[in-house]
């Protein structure tokens, strides 16, 4: 496998077509080949949530997803969770002032995002199960609960 | 070209020298740009165009808020409209070094707030000198007539009024600067801005994914480089060696080569890098590598758990001696007219700092100059390294520093920032080094291991009358700041940091053997304060049980220091220390701040208190509910404070708890967050926080905050550990296997 093949995806609505290696992690065609580089790289074997993205509208370690396995597959990153920045996840994390080096804090939301699109109301104990596959190493895991608690309530009531 | 190119291209030197004597002046200023853009100092850029004042921010944000704080600091003494302040990371240049640490750009030990508090408030008062004079020149008015509110300078007595942007588009703006000094400066009572939480400036960026990290660095053209280095921990420091001992002997590159996107297959001293036109390919071509390595370096001989038990030896022989610092009395006199004495041995693992950005770094060099963007603590230091690696002048590497995704210590290494180096000026391109999480996990800056030996003498009335401190460990400061070390060979600050008594004993002795490893050992968090606190603060429990006392009760009576005092009295309200707990025991830690060296240390006081449960099956320790209580002195952004309170209890509750890295044939066993366990979310205890407020400076930056409650929670969990089941921890980590040992040895003592 020391050839690259041509794959296309789309990637935050945007039909893209890249050149890579089968096995090239979906991350790392994000960041160095699209040069999209809200999601990190944290640890490679999804251990610890940095590289969370949507695929499918699903949360994923974009780590673990061989670029020859997305091809025709929607992906959305931090970049394209809003067009404005604006995301009631978002917002909540700036009230809150959660990031601190915030490396890990795109991977956070993306995981948040996915959270609250399968369940809009979580107690604070489905959001540690929940969230507790990614890594905060600032360990600001109080202000990224309090951000999630105060998204989902802002979503309930303007809904 | 923006003006802050045009500086950095022709050289121009801006700023302030510090003076002797305290007095600051500036070097050069000058009004360039376009029309009302004018840098009244190095520090300070006011844009009469976009209505802005731009602050520079001298060095790391790495999440303590510096980003922030030096913009406020200035803003203060300026008399800004905060809504106008912008940030920009400062270029590479003395004369942004931080007076505090080695007096080089950067930061270490947590000294960015410390560090440049004074020098940032000055150069903001002097911003506002400037405006006025000139303002009062286009007046015909006398200086002392005019005053300012926020970003405007007023002439009361005409009421007119002229904004700072408008002094800057002054035909014959004069950017002489007064001297100014301390006095100068606004009391504390006058503040509007310091002490009043704003919204972080760096926070907008971090929820979009637009924060720019030293791994998000993109040049077109740039090559990728993915380097493959030995078996055996290796982080040479580029200043002081290059890691060849440890460095290829053999390399086959046949397979790698063949792999689309990888160009070449490069030598380095210490490691094989694989160049590429993709990041991936570099990957495939660093695993199709084969090397065999040089053996034989003291490194490749060091077993951790062996190092233990040879150390504990090492620190009991007072044959062995090291070298004392910071002695009171006699301890030996004190110990042989003791009615009774008290011993005991700690030991510790080392730690790692896994920073959720593997170290990585990009540069370009082009002829007789190289940029480098790099996510640093160290500017001054990235330029020496660069300059050593390539040849090139000091003052011909641009240093780009990013947004840090975790410093804490680590990235003041310098290795991959001299790998970019080297690699860009063998390649004749941009180069992108990344550091895989394995890479990152294998070659650390360890937190070193330790050895130490405590004595107390007990006197016949039962007074504490002495107290011996000995410390065996590798030394940070032989590896990472030899200058120092060779100038004062054996006195370390980093490791010793902490271990000074800081109780009112009057026969006091503090001794630091020094042992070389050969393995890595750097800049961990508050280094020396993570070992040294937890054989303190466990010991002077150990003493409490022995005398029969309350161990709170007895720190605050052996305390001389009024802020010790009143953090520890706090801490015992808030736990409401003597209600008992079902199944449940409360422990208190106390940190003085660190003192015994600078390294990580300050004056800032704090108690901790926790309230833990064991199950005794698993021997798993569970900490419920933390209490801290902390007077850093003046707290800059008090709401950001906590969070950095918050970290470190966090940090400290895992590294009492479970963070270690083992060390085999100077192989390090650990890989990635599978093996190497950092807290999640599931595992973080309820945190209570108080804050005094008992001395006026800021003891420390905001990073070394993180360090004060770090150092304490594994004392303190050990000491409830203690209460809860007589059972007494003395290694840290606490492994579950350790404290079912422990909780047997107390079952056999009874039976």
């Amino acid at each position: 496998m020391t050839q690259m093949v041509k794959v296309a995806l789309t990637v935050n609505g945007a039909r893209r077509e890249v050149t890579a290696h089968p096995d090239t992690p979906l991350l790392w065609v994000l960041r160095e080949q699209l040069k999209i580089t809200g999601a990190k790289y944290g640890c490679g074997v999804g251990q610890c949530g940095a590289c969370t993205v949507h695929l499918e509208g699903k949360p994923v370690f974009s780590c673990l997803h061989a670029i020859r396995d997305v091809a025709g597959k929607s992906v959305v990153t931090i970049e394209g969770l809003s067009p404005t920045g604006n995301h009631p996840l978002q917002k909540a994390w700036i009230e809150e002032q959660t990031p601190q080096c915030g490396y890990c804090q795109p991977g956070q939301i993306m995981r948040a995002a996915g959270l609250l699109k399968e369940n809009p109301r979580p107690t604070r104990a489905q959001i540690v199960e929940y969230m507790k596959t990614n890594i905060c190493r600032c360990g600001a895991y109080n202000r990224i609960i309090a951000a999630i608690e105060r998204a989902a309530a802002s979503a309930r009531q303007e809904g | 070209m923006r003006r802050r190119a045009f500086l950095k291209r022709t050289g121009i030197a801006l700023g302030f020298v510090a003076m002797p004597g305290g007095l600051l002046r500036v070097v050069d200023a000058h009004a360039c740009g376009e029309e009302g853009d004018v840098d009244l100092n190095a520090w300070v850029h006011v844009s009469n165009s976009e209505n802005t004042i731009t602050v520079k921010c001298p060095t790391a944000e790495m999440g303590q808020g510096l980003y922030t704080a030096i913009p406020l600091l200035v803003a203060e003494e300026l008399d800004a409209d905060w809504r106008t302040i912008r940030v920009e990371q400062a270029p590479s240049d003395r004369v942004f070094s931080n007076p505090d640490d080695f007096s080089v750009q950067g930061v270490g030990g947590s000294r960015s707030t410390q560090g440049y508090w004074r020098i940032v408030r000055l150069a903001g008062a002097q911003a506002r000198a400037i405006l006025i004079a000139n303002a009062a020149r286009e007046w015909k008015v006398g200086v002392d007539e005019c005053t300012t509110e926020p970003n405007n300078v007023v002439h009361a007595a005409s009421g007119r009024k002229l904004s700072y942007m408008e002094v800057a588009k002054l035909d014959d703006i004069q950017l002489d600067a007064p001297l100014l000094t301390d006095k100068d400066l606004k009391p504390a009572s006058q503040w509007r801005l310091l002490g009043r939480d704003v919204p972080r400036l760096d926070v907008p960026l971090k929820v979009t994914g637009t924060a720019r990290y030293g791994i998000d660095v993109q040049i077109p053209g740039m090559y990728y480089a993915s380097i493959l280095h030995p078996p055996v921990a290796t982080l040479p420091h580029p200043l002081y060696g290059d890691g060849a001992e440890n460095g290829p002997l053999k390399i086959d590159s046949a397979e790698a080569i063949k792999i689309e996107g990888v160009a070449r297959v490069v030598p380095l001293p210490h490691g094989v890098a694989v160049v590429g036109t993709d990041y991936w390919a570099t990957v495939l071509g660093k695993r199709a590598l084969k090397v065999e390595w040089k053996q034989g370096s003291l490194a490749s001989q060091y077993d951790s758990e062996a190092k233990k038990r040879e150390w504990v030896a090492v620190a009991l022989d007072r044959t062995r001696q090291g070298r004392l610092f910071e002695n009171a009395g006699s301890f030996d006199a004190a110990f042989k007219a003791a009615a009774q004495t008290l011993s005991a041995d700690y030991v510790t693992d080392h730690g790692h700092h896994a920073c959720m950005e593997p170290f990585n770094a990009t540069a370009s060099m082009m002829h007789d100059d190289m940029e480098l963007w790099a996510p640093t603590q160290g500017q001054t230091w990235a330029q020496q390294a660069c300059a050593t690696v390539t040849g090139l002048a000091e003052d011909k590497i641009r240093v780009f520093t990013t947004f840090l995704g975790g410093g804490f210590g680590a990235k003041t290494e310098q290795l991959a920032n001299a790998e970019a180096a080297m690699l860009s000026k063998i390649m004749d391109k941009p180069v992108k080094v990344i550091w895989s999480r394995e890479d990152d996990v294998k070659h650390g800056a360890y937190r070193p291991l330790s050895a130490q030996h405590l004595d107390a003498a007990i006197s016949a009335d039962g007074k504490v009358t002495g107290w011996s401190h000995r410390v065996v460990a590798d030394s940070v400061l032989a590896r990472a700041r030899k200058p120092a070390w060779d100038n004062n060979p054996g006195i370390d600050s980093a490791v010793a940091a902490g271990m000074t008594q800081p109780y009112g004993i009057p026969n006091k002795h503090h001794e630091y053997v020094h042992q070389p490893g050969g393995v890595p050992v750097g800049y961990w968090n508050a280094v020396g304060n993570g070992f040294t606190i937890f054989a303190v603060e466990s010991f002077m429990d150990e003493v409490a049980a022995k005398l029969g006392k309350d161990p709170l009760q007895l720190r605050i009576d052996l305390l001389t220091d009024a802020r010790g005092k009143a953090v520890l009295e706090l801490a015992r309200k808030m736990s409401d220390w003597n209600r008992p707990r079902e199944g449940r025991a409360l422990g208190v830690a106390y940190n003085h701040g660190g003192r015994g060296g600078r390294g990580g240390g300050g004056t800032g006081q704090l108690a901790e208190v926790v309230e833990v449960s064991v199950d005794r099956a698993s021997g798993v320790i569970k900490v419920h509910n933390v209490w801290a209580v902390a007077d850093v002195g003046t707290a800059i952004q008090p709401r950001h404070l906590r969070q950095q309170l918050e970290t470190g209890i966090i940090w400290g509750l895992s590294a009492g708890l479970r963070e270690r890295v083992t060390i085999k044939a100077g192989v390090v066993q650990q890989s990635n967050f599978d093996d190497y366990h950092v807290p999640r979310m599931d595992e973080v205890p309820n945190i209570q926080i108080a804050l005094l407020q008992g001395a006026m400076e800021p003891s420390s930056g905001a990073g070394q905050i993180a360090g004060l409650p770090q150092a304490p929670m594994a004392p303190a969990i050990a000491n409830a550990v203690f209460r809860l089941t007589g059972a007494r921890l003395r290694a840290m980590p606490m492994l579950p296997q350790q404290v079912k040992q422990a909780l047997s040895q107390v079952a056999i003592t009874k039976a």
